[in-house]
């Protein structure tokens, strides 16, 4: 008897469900697919692909280096395809202020404390933390990932580009 | 003048069962050995015991969780926070049009004592309402034993992220926590983490689909981090979500891995609305006015992406919020 096969999409590879209608609006349901988002955006993108009043969640094309990004809250980023670094500082002179909403983009690396740096890949979850100064650095296949986070300025929100209609 | 006394033979028999009646307000609640039978002012009705003891399962370790929990088309559960609407038929078009509801509400840590002494009373030896029904025993017959260690399992709720110090563990083989059989392809490594001193607590990462491939309980919600009061919520799905879970707000559905298809159905009145087919990286969003109820053929990866802001049911219910999450 075979194991069972535990399906994982991917950019390359990925199949999409979809909303019947029996008595509604699709658009209702405002369904996507994170794989097929990243593969029309481009690196770094941050596309909204959930949206609960003020939280979003970001679907990203990692690919190559990233900008560097600040962020005055707790954020989470979920690797959903390939492999990727992280590499955080902690800025001398924050740009993000407090109660500022989602992430800011930096100009390039903060000066300050070099903080540390973790490896993830497909599966992985890992924290970018409030006040920290974060890069994102894909060195192979372009990959994907999924950001938890406040609605922000980078926010890109398509909706009727990525939704079912 | 007759001596004859009534006689209730049918109550006699399910307690030569050995299992006990429970009563809150108005309701009592009998078993046998294939249903449990709830009886109200107007009625009774009943619920095969299986699906029964897996609802209760969900509706006391989520503590009645948002909204409306549908042990079937009549008989549920809807959460005030801090009080409880018990119902018959509230949310059944055919009973509200006839006027055959009925409805009372406790204090939520009432019904919970009960309800919490109830699924340990019914459910017997060998039987975890958690566990997929491939990996457990059945809960029909006479009482027999019970399994305590099974409906006692604490919901996991990190705080900020799991694997933090302070935080929530990780599983392991050590502390008991095998990798479940559906999921034994699921890569086990671990991210590489490189934190400056100092910087432990805020540079972190961790394998959230290894940490949720050894869950032993399906349809059952864990906090794996959180921004503010957005939490992600990661499960493993197998077979049929056990209740029809009524939104009192706006959730988020992010397939991981593998499938599940939704029945989707008006919250208030039943009614079929839509059905869902969510592959692997899949978003959609389940409306604060619908039931859902899931089937999810192989074991999957399901994060439910939910918003904990305590005003939204009061929001949503007024009006003051479309049911909806965006337009386009």
């Amino acid at each position: 008897m075979s194991s069972p096969q535990t399906y994982f999409g991917s950019l390359k590879h990925y199949e999409k469900g979809g909303v019947t209608i029996i008595n509604d609006d699709p658009k209702n349901y405002a369904f996507s697919n994170i794989f097929e988002v990243a593969a029309k955006s481009k690196p770094y993108e941050k596309v909204a692909v959930g949206k609960n009043l003020k939280y979003v969640i970001e679907a990203v094309r990692a690919e190559g280096d990233s900008p560097w990004y600040e962020t005055a809250h707790d954020e989470a980023v979920l690797v959903m395809d390939g492999e990727l670094e992280v590499h955080y500082v902690k800025p001398d002179a924050p740009q993000a202020a407090a109660g500022k909403q989602g992430a800011i983009k930096l100009a390039g690396e903060p000066k300050g404390k070099k903080m540390g740096w973790v490896k993830i890949r497909r599966g992985h979850e890992a924290l970018l933390p409030a006040g920290s100064a974060y890069q994102f650095r894909a060195k192979g296949d372009p990959g994907v990932m999924l950001i938890q986070t406040i609605l922000g300025d980078l926010t890109i929100e398509r909706w009727a580009d990525i939704c079912q209609k | 003048m007759s001596t004859a006394t009534q006689v209730d033979t049918t109550t006699q028999a399910r307690a030569a069962l050995g299992y006990q009646i429970h009563s809150i307000g108005q309701f009592n609640f009998q078993r046998d050995e294939y249903f449990a039978h709830i009886k109200y002012p107007g009625g009774s009705h009943i619920i095969p015991i299986d699906n029964f003891l897996r609802s209760l399962m969900r509706d006391v370790a989520w503590g009645f969780f948002y909204g409306t929990v549908n042990f079937d088309t009549v008989f549920g559960t809807i959460n005030h926070y801090g009080t409880v609407d018990m119902f018959i038929g509230l949310l059944n078009e055919a009973y509200r049009t006839s006027n055959q509801h009925y409805v009372e509400t406790f204090d939520s840590k009432d019904l919970k004592r009960v309800f919490e002494g109830m699924l340990d009373d019914w459910t017997n030896e060998g039987f975890d309402p958690f566990a997929a029904p491939d990996e457990t025993g059945v809960p029909f017959g006479r009482k027999h034993g019970n399994n305590k260690r099974a409906i006692t399992r604490e919901r996991m709720v990190a705080k900020r992220m799991t694997g933090l110090p302070g935080d929530l563990p990780l599983r392991s083989d050590a502390a008991g926590q095998p990798i479940n059989r559906q999921f034994t392809d699921v890569p086990q490594d671990a991210p590489e983490v490189h934190a400056e001193p100092g910087f432990e607590k805020e540079v972190h990462a961790f394998n959230a689909f290894a940490y949720v491939s050894r869950s032993d309980v399906t349809w059952n919600p864990s906090v794996l981090s959180c921004v503010d009061d957005s939490q992600f919520c990661a499960t493993t799905e197998e077979h049929i979500l056990p209740i029809t879970h009524g939104n009192d707000r706006v959730e988020w559905f992010i397939q991981a891995t593998d499938e599940i298809i939704w029945d989707i159905e008006d919250g208030k009145t039943g009614r079929p609305r839509a059905k869902v087919v969510m592959k692997a990286g899949d978003v959609a969003a389940m409306p604060a006015d619908i039931r859902h109820r899931g089937y999810s053929p192989k074991r999957s990866i399901l994060i439910v992406w939910e918003n904990n802001d305590g005003s939204l049911p009061k929001r949503y219910s007024s009006g003051e919020l479309k049911p909806y999450p965006v337009e386009f």
